[in-house]
């Protein structure tokens, strides 16, 4: 038994718990691990992207980083990074969609039908895809939010639903080719200027402004989370961040310009994740998707609409699931009854792979992103290495569950 | 139980604690939230294996190195968690046996699993059929299956965790009865309870932890006083649990529902609330006292933005003026404010950061053109970290690893930030210890000197008699009394809630 001595020399005041106690200041040691643990999840697919960068790029014998395959993963994974947004978004408000990849594929064979076949001016049938991405989502968005239906019946129905009008509205065949206006905004680059030196340069100069950019937003952030009175990182440890991410703009843009420049479907990409990352960080809305995937109720009892949040939400996967055929489409140069089959499995690969949780409340769409790419090198390194698809798929269902194992484990660990 | 230290990362859960039970009677954990009481039943049961911990255990004379729950079980240790482990869609009989099943290699044996199950259920006094789903049955109830499910395993040291947190009085009394019966069968039972009556009422020995060290052992006797233990919980004398009372400027009717009707949103014949009409003043605090199943909680939630029940009728007011409170947004508007009952699963959102919590019904106030200022966010979690002394490392600490009093304050903190005249606190200190409850009550205080008028549920009442200046009593949903401070006692107030009941 515990002698009562210890009881008179220190009074806890009321409420105190063990370990909130008022903490000790730490040292630089201790904040850099400590920054190292805090950010292990966010950080921690960046590295294993980074990782299998460099291990294929050794086992493909430099193919890997060669311009034109850089290109190449852009263009051909620039439309299942673009369904990988919404579907992060979607996942986060405790959602899934099955039915992506079938709303891509029926995009497809309309802008085909709108362009092809009826001569549609092809910017105009775009917009009209896009508006009927957007009514595809409202209508299925409405039997989940306000009917109540579980959005993985609601859209494995649309999975079918749009499957079997995509082969309808083609009969079966694909119509090709597309116009090459659209078909440019796939295959296409920045237009070259001046003369033809070694390196494109407006992609030089746009890569050198996104640098200085990016370098100046950090900053600010930094000098107003200091104004603001709040913990920042050690100096060196963001001087080394700043670093990082100029040396990884900067080597990806060489590798751009020493081939043709950047790809539109880049630029296309880029823009987005901007935009939805800013939305989902900083906006009043992004908070809003948060909160009613973390714990509806409570989002409920603080006014926050659900339903209409998850109508928007629904909404906004059709525009990007409409977004995504039409980059399919403009790649393959045709619309065909099969394309997007399996698209919804990729993108929501990417967005767990990339950090989100499937209970809801969690994920980013940074971490999609990365998500996305980590599956598009490994696809990309393995076809340079004549890796056979069968076992390329056994690999990438591997990599899905470790990278959620890790999530997992890192939780328990932090947890309690 | 002896120099037990648990350490969690960062956190020294237990340091050195040591703690003896006498086989064959029932001995009473007490101490605040975060004291360590859950985290060493959870030693003791085998949910931390050994190796995680260290220090002995000794049961029976043996030393015990439990790697899980189904070892500790073996040895004749159950434990009861505060949240209740049954499968809501199973009999009571499949629960009872669960893990456990009366089978011959593999094929269950439904007689036999009915007749034990109902010698269980005889014994523990609970009269339901075995074949009832644990789902149609009460929280009481189930506390009761729990225990039936303990015993079919041949339970010799049954540990309770809060066992009576969620149960009615008569339901605890039962409860508390049972364990007391098992005594005298030699069933040796360890209670963690915040509630000192029942703990003084039915157990001999008491071991009080702090900050997770063993502080004293107390033998039970007429001699012992509440207050002995309070002081020993908090380390200081609570000569007053409640702040005293200021002196406030009571103003005129700030608030007031009429006729307010509400229908149960399945069983549609039956008034959940029926007629009710009441009133607050500025800078009035009122309690609304009730059994459970009054329709407290079913009156707030379909007066705030009709988050419960059907076709709710009836009219509120502020001052003279009709509100609409039809949705969330309305109410939040209308200025008015509603702390939920349920703090994990209705009040906040767990992953999200405290700043995050505090902003989220009022993200218009703090963001331009729907983009949120992050960092005018952090202030505002600043500002009511100090105010509200939130205990966090900072406030972009998740909400899901405070302590219950700490996120009642967050939630607080969070209503407070809609800048609502009126605040319906629905029973804001349920699972809090005592030193969090009287900051609690300070800031319900401060509160109604500010000029707000505030309307508290709760189901202590000591509670409501030590804050409220008017107490309305609800029974089956009907208003059945209204009385002032100065007239209420607990007897009072008791004789209201049971009016109309058979």
């Amino acid at each position: 038994m515990t002698t009562t001595v210890e009881q008179s020399s220190q009074k806890p005041e009321a409420g105190q718990q063990p370990g909130e106690a008022s903490p000790t200041p730490p040292g630089l040691r201790e904040r850099v691990s400590s920054f190292l643990m805090s950010h292990v999840r966010q950080s921690g697919m960046v590295v294993a992207l980074a990782a299998i960068v460099l291990l294929f790029q050794v086992w493909t014998g430099g193919i890997l980083l060669k311009p034109l395959n850089v290109t190449n993963i852009v263009q051909q994974n620039g439309y299942i990074l673009v369904l990988a947004i919404g579907m992060v978004v979607v996942i986060i408000s405790g959602h899934i969609d099955l039915s992506v990849g079938s709303i891509a594929g029926f995009i497809g064979a309309m802008s085909g039908v709108l362009m092809v076949r009826n001569d549609m001016p092809w910017l105009l049938a775009v917009g009209l895809c896009v508006g009927i991405g957007a009514l595809i989502g409202a209508w299925q968005g409405f039997w989940i939010a306000y009917v109540g239906i579980p959005s993985f019946i609601v859209t494995l129905g649309g999975m079918l639903v749009f499957r079997g009008a995509t082969q309808y509205l083609l009969e079966g065949q694909s119509i090709a080719p597309m116009p090459h206006g659209l078909e440019q905004v796939s295959s296409g680059f920045l237009p070259e200027m001046g003369t033809n030196a070694v390196y494109h340069w407006p992609t030089v100069i746009l890569g050198a402004v996104i640098m200085v950019a990016a370098v100046v937003v950090q900053i600010r952030r930094r000098r107003s989370q200091l104004r603001y009175g709040q913990e920042v990182s050690a100096t060196p440890l963001f001087v080394a961040k700043c670093a990082a991410i100029v040396a990884a703009l900067a080597v990806f843009t060489l590798l751009l310009a020493s081939y043709r420049g950047v790809p539109i479907v880049g630029i296309i990409l880029v823009v987005l994740t901007l935009i939805y990352a800013f939305v989902m960080r900083n906006t009043v809305l992004g908070r809003q998707v948060y909160a009613v995937g973390g714990n509806s109720a409570a989002a409920r009892l603080s006014g926050i609409r659900n339903q209409r949040v998850t109508l928007l939400v629904f909404v906004n996967m059709g525009v990007l699931a409409a977004i995504a055929g039409l980059l399919f489409a403009a790649r393959l140069n045709s619309a065909t009854p099969q394309a997007g089959i399996n698209f919804e499995l990729e993108a929501i690969a990417a967005a767990f792979i990339g950090g989100a949780s499937s209970s809801g409340g969690v994920g980013t769409v940074f971490g999609a992103i990365v998500g996305g790419l980590v599956l598009g090198v490994l696809n990309n390194g393995m076809s340079i290495m004549g890796i056979g698809s069968d076992v390329q798929q056994v690999i990438k269902g591997l990599v899905l569950l470790a990278a959620v194992g890790f999530d997992v484990y890192n939780k328990r660990k932090g947890g309690r | 139980m002896r120099g037990i230290t648990k350490e969690f990362p960062g956190v020294t859960a237990l340091s050195e604690v040591d703690l003896t039970v006498k086989a064959g009677a029932i001995h009473a954990i007490c101490g605040e939230n975060g004291a360590g009481k859950s985290t060493l039943m959870k030693v003791l049961s085998g949910v931390y294996p050994h190796g995680d911990y260290s220090g002995d255990i000794l049961f029976d004379g043996h030393a015990c190195e439990f790697k899980d729950i189904r070892a500790s079980e073996r040895a004749g240790i159950a434990i009861i968690h505060q949240e209740l482990a049954l499968v809501p869609y199973l009999s009571i009989a499949e629960n009872v046996f669960l893990g456990n099943e009366q089978s011959r290699f593999g094929v269950i044996g439904w007689d036999q699993t009915l007749i034990e199950a109902q010698a269980l259920l005889d014994r523990v006094g609970l009269r339901e059929s075995p074949q009832t789903r644990v789902a149609d049955i009460g929280v009481g109830k189930q506390q009761l299956v729990e225990i039936a499910k303990a015993l079919s395993k041949k339970v010799r040291l049954l540990i309770l965790d809060e066992p009576t947190a969620a149960l009615n009085d008569s339901d605890s009394r039962h409860l508390l009865d049972l364990i007391v019966d098992l005594r005298e069968h030699g069933i040796t039972s360890i209670i963690i309870s915040h509630k000192l009556n029942e703990v003084m009422h039915v157990a001999d020995t008491i071991t009080i932890l702090r900050d997770g060290r063993t502080i004293e052992t107390i033998a039970v006797n007429d001699d012992l006083a509440e207050d002995r233990i309070v002081r020993g919980m908090v380390g200081r004398d609570l000569t007053h649990r409640f702040p005293p009372r200021a002196d406030r400027e009571i103003g005129d009717i700030a608030f007031s529902v009429s006729n307010w009707t509400v229908l149960h949103p399945i069983d549609q014949h039956r008034k959940v609330v029926d007629d009710v009409s009441l009133n607050v003043r500025a800078g009035e605090i009122v309690g609304i006292a009730g059994l459970m199943g009054a329709g407290r909680t079913e009156l707030a939630m379909s007066v705030f933005g009709r988050t419960y029940g059907k076709y709710v009728s009836g009219k509120v007011f502020k001052g003279d003026r009709e509100i609409s409170t039809r949705t969330v947004s309305d109410a939040i508007r209308n200025g008015v404010a509603y702390a939920t009952e349920d703090r994990k699963h209705l009040g906040l959102n767990l992953m999200d950061s405290i700043a995050q919590s505090i902003t989220l019904p009022s993200l218009r106030k703090i963001s331009r053109r729907g983009v949120v200022n992050q960092h005018e966010e952090a202030g505002v979690g600043e500002r009511f970290r100090a105010s509200m002394r939130i205990k966090a490392s900072s406030v972009s600490a998740v909400t899901g690893k405070l302590s219950g009093g700490n996120q009642q304050k967050v939630v607080l903190s969070k209503w407070l930030f809609t800048d609502p005249d009126v605040l319906i606190l629905d029973e804001p200190t349920r699972g809090i210890d005592v030193g969090a409850k009287y900051e609690i009550y300070t800031i319900i205080n401060e509160l109604a000197a500010r000029g707000k008028a505030v309307l508290v549920i709760s189901s202590e009442l000591p509670e409501l008699l030590g804050i409220c200046d008017r107490i309305y009593t609800l029974s089956q949903g009907r208003l059945t009394g209204e009385v002032a401070q100065a007239d209420a006692t607990q007897e009072t107030l008791m004789r209201h809630m049971m009016k109309g009941r058979a």
